[in-house]
């Protein structure tokens, strides 16, 4: 598949007796955004950690480029990261945090003086070379440590929850200077971020991480519309998840409802959960859909309204852009197309994922 | 804000045991017993005996400052990167002599260092070469760094445990090896302590005269000794004061050296 930049082989990561990444597969290609997400504590910033060398795996291996690198310390690595509080060199000025990695590998002047209006440049910060970290925002401390990490032309970035520190509006524009970045550079970027968001808008692939399993290996769209369980379904954006029963191929029987689907394999009268998108229920007149309800609460959020219904005792999320006051009676359908079945969680690990959740 | 009112007290004490205090000594420095304006109080720290007391004084706190850096670093170093260190522990250990009186602990190692003392009948009894060190210049750096260590340990420990960990990895993130990440990161990054524990080392060793007295036997003289005789001796308050002004000089020049080097977060203490 592709080519295989850096590979992690069975990884398994123990901290204090608890298993933090158990068995962990997972390879990266060359020049594309992956973006490792999960809640906290789900062993995504171990696996970054691993792949930078700050933390040496209890078991498994790590392969660069068909090399076994799992012992050799950061330095001798040919990646970069960026970190999650910036971590520049506070007792250097912008010009030499950038130098820093070159001075050490011994680049001449020209060069290095060349590669720093280079990388301020591609951060937009033309003309800092001799400012102190200190008197930066935070988010041009997130540049420089940017520019600092790829003047090292890196094969890959790391990059480690780096937007977290900014707030919501500045978040969004370096969403997009990201995207521009490793198109301009054409390298690897793994991400690792816990918001959803942004592993959706940035990623070329999104793997999502709980409880130090991978949960699913997709493209933000396949994230999104083809959750393979509850617990990525619950994690990426809002959902109603049900029980229901799979009564045979592309029926669906939810609290004694029946649903058409278009899902085709489950067998007959398998217990699954249902994930329904609140964008995709559809509210009509009573008595014109698959079953009728009542709004219970109503909540401007600005691009639509977001509406709860009750309908046989169970609370339908629905987002929509046309308003039903709190009362109205209402009818529910849903396309056939939008109704995503997922198999019950098998082990009791994947049990406990989702009650986690 | 806080009322203004609230910091007279402060002032008054201020005023009362620092400020006016100051006023006597640069009095006294300044006259001679008749009251009359003069230098020759100044001029005395020139006469040979006392200014060999003082350049012993300033070789000895230089020495003894050295050896606690030299110690302390490393030492500093380990504890904030060990979970044995965070835990705060060995620091305890290390400051724990100072809950026991300064006197008796310098009088501790009188006991260890004398002649026919702990350390020398142990030699003896080992069969190992004796040598002399109570009485001796070395005998008082051995008791300053003794007694100052802790000041050196602290402030270095503090700035060396706050540094972001992640600034660290960052270096080797970026090809600096572990020596490399030392003294072109930690090192510098550090340079508040060390200077905080510079001057808490060697201004305490430079004025000091009970180390003197006790280690070096009085034979000794120090800076601090002189001046203590010509206070408590009764030879004379004035050339007591001079000499006192002379060596305020010295640690005022010393501080303002290392305020040089300080941006002003290391004064931890």
């Amino acid at each position: 598949m592709g080519n295989r930049l850096i590979e992690l082989q069975n990884i398994t990561k123990i901290y204090d007796g608890h298993k933090v990444l158990d068995d962990l597969n997972l390879y990266f290609n060359e020049n594309k955004f992956l973006t490792l997400l999960g809640p906290s504590g789900c062993g995504k910033t171990t696996t970054l950690r691993i792949l930078g060398g700050f933390e040496t795996p209890d078991e498994g291996r790590v392969i660069f480029g068909g090399e076994d690198i799992t012992s050799l310390p950061p330095n001798k690595r040919q990646l970069n990261t960026v970190f999650q509080k910036y971590a520049l060199f506070t007792h250097m000025n912008i010009a030499e945090n950038i130098a820093f990695g070159l001075k050490i590998s011994g680049k001449s002047k020209a060069y290095i003086d060349d590669k720093i209006k280079y990388a301020l440049k591609l951060v937009n910060l033309e003309g800092y070379e001799k400012r102190m970290p200190d008197s930066l925002s935070g988010g041009q401390q997130q540049r420089i440590a940017i520019a600092r990490a790829i003047v090292n032309e890196p094969k890959i970035l790391l990059l480690d929850e780096p937007l977290g520190a900014l707030d919501l509006k500045l978040r969004q524009e370096m969403q997009y200077e990201l995207i521009r970045m490793k198109n301009e550079l054409g390298i690897t970027f793994i991400y690792v971020t816990h918001d959803q968001e942004e592993a959706l808008t940035m990623s070329d692939t999104i793997v999502v991480m709980n409880q130090g399993y991978i949960q699913q290996i997709g493209t933000p769209e396949d994230i999104y519309n083809e959750p393979t369980n509850a617990f990525v379904a619950d994690f990426i954006g809002d959902s109603n998840i049900f029980p229901g029963t799979m009564l045979e191929d592309k029926v669906v029987d939810i609290f004694g409802i029946i649903f058409p689907c278009v899902d085709t394999g489950f067998g007959r009268n398998r217990p699954v959960d249902v994930v329904i998108r609140p964008e995709d229920v559809e509210l009509g007149e009573p008595g014109c859909g698959t079953l009728d309800g009542v709004v219970s609460h109503l909540i401007f959020k600005g691009v639509h309204y977001e509406m709860e219904v009750t309908a046989c005792g169970q609370e339908w999320l629905v987002q929509s852009t046309k308003m039903h006051p709190v009362g109205q009676k209402v009818s529910i359908r849903v396309d056939p197309f939008n109704i995503q079945i997922m198999n019950k969680p098998e082990s009791e690990d994947e049990e406990a994922v989702v009650l986690d959740v | 804000m806080y009322r203004k009112s609230l910091s007279y007290p402060y002032l008054l004490w201020a005023a009362a045991f620092i400020i006016i205090p100051l006023l006597f000594i640069v009095y006294y420095g300044l006259t001679d017993r008749t009251g009359a304006f003069t230098l020759e109080n100044l001029a005395a720290i020139a006469t040979a005996e006392h200014s060999k007391a003082l350049f012993l004084s300033l070789g000895l706190s230089f020495l003894s400052t050295a050896i606690c850096l030299l110690l302390a670093y490393p030492l500093a170093l380990i504890l904030s990167g060990s979970r044995l260190g965070r835990s705060g522990f060995v620091i305890f250990l290390f400051i724990l002599p100072m809950w026991m009186n300064f006197l008796l602990r310098t009088l501790a190692w009188v006991v260890l260092l004398d002649t026919n003392g702990v350390l020398d009948s142990l030699f003896k009894l080992m069969g190992l070469p004796r040598f002399k060190i109570i009485n001796t210049p070395a005998a008082i750096v051995f008791g300053m760094v003794y007694d100052f260590l802790p000041f050196m340990i602290l402030p270095i420990y503090n700035v060396i445990s706050k540094i972001d960990k992640n600034v660290v990895n960052a270096a080797r993130d970026l090809g600096a090896s572990s020596f490399q990440t030392l003294y072109k990161i930690i090192f510098p990054l550090s340079l508040p302590g060390v200077i905080s524990g510079i001057t808490m080392v060697f201004i305490p060793s430079l004025t000091t005269f009970v180390i003197s007295t006790l280690l070096g036997g009085g034979k000794i003289l120090l800076i601090g000794n002189v001046i203590e005789q010509e206070f408590m001796k009764g030879t004379s308050w004035h050339v007591g004061s001079g000499l006192s002004l002379v060596l305020m000089l010295f640690i005022i020049g010393s501080m303002v050296l290392s305020s040089k080097y300080d941006n002003g977060e290391g004064n931890v203490l």
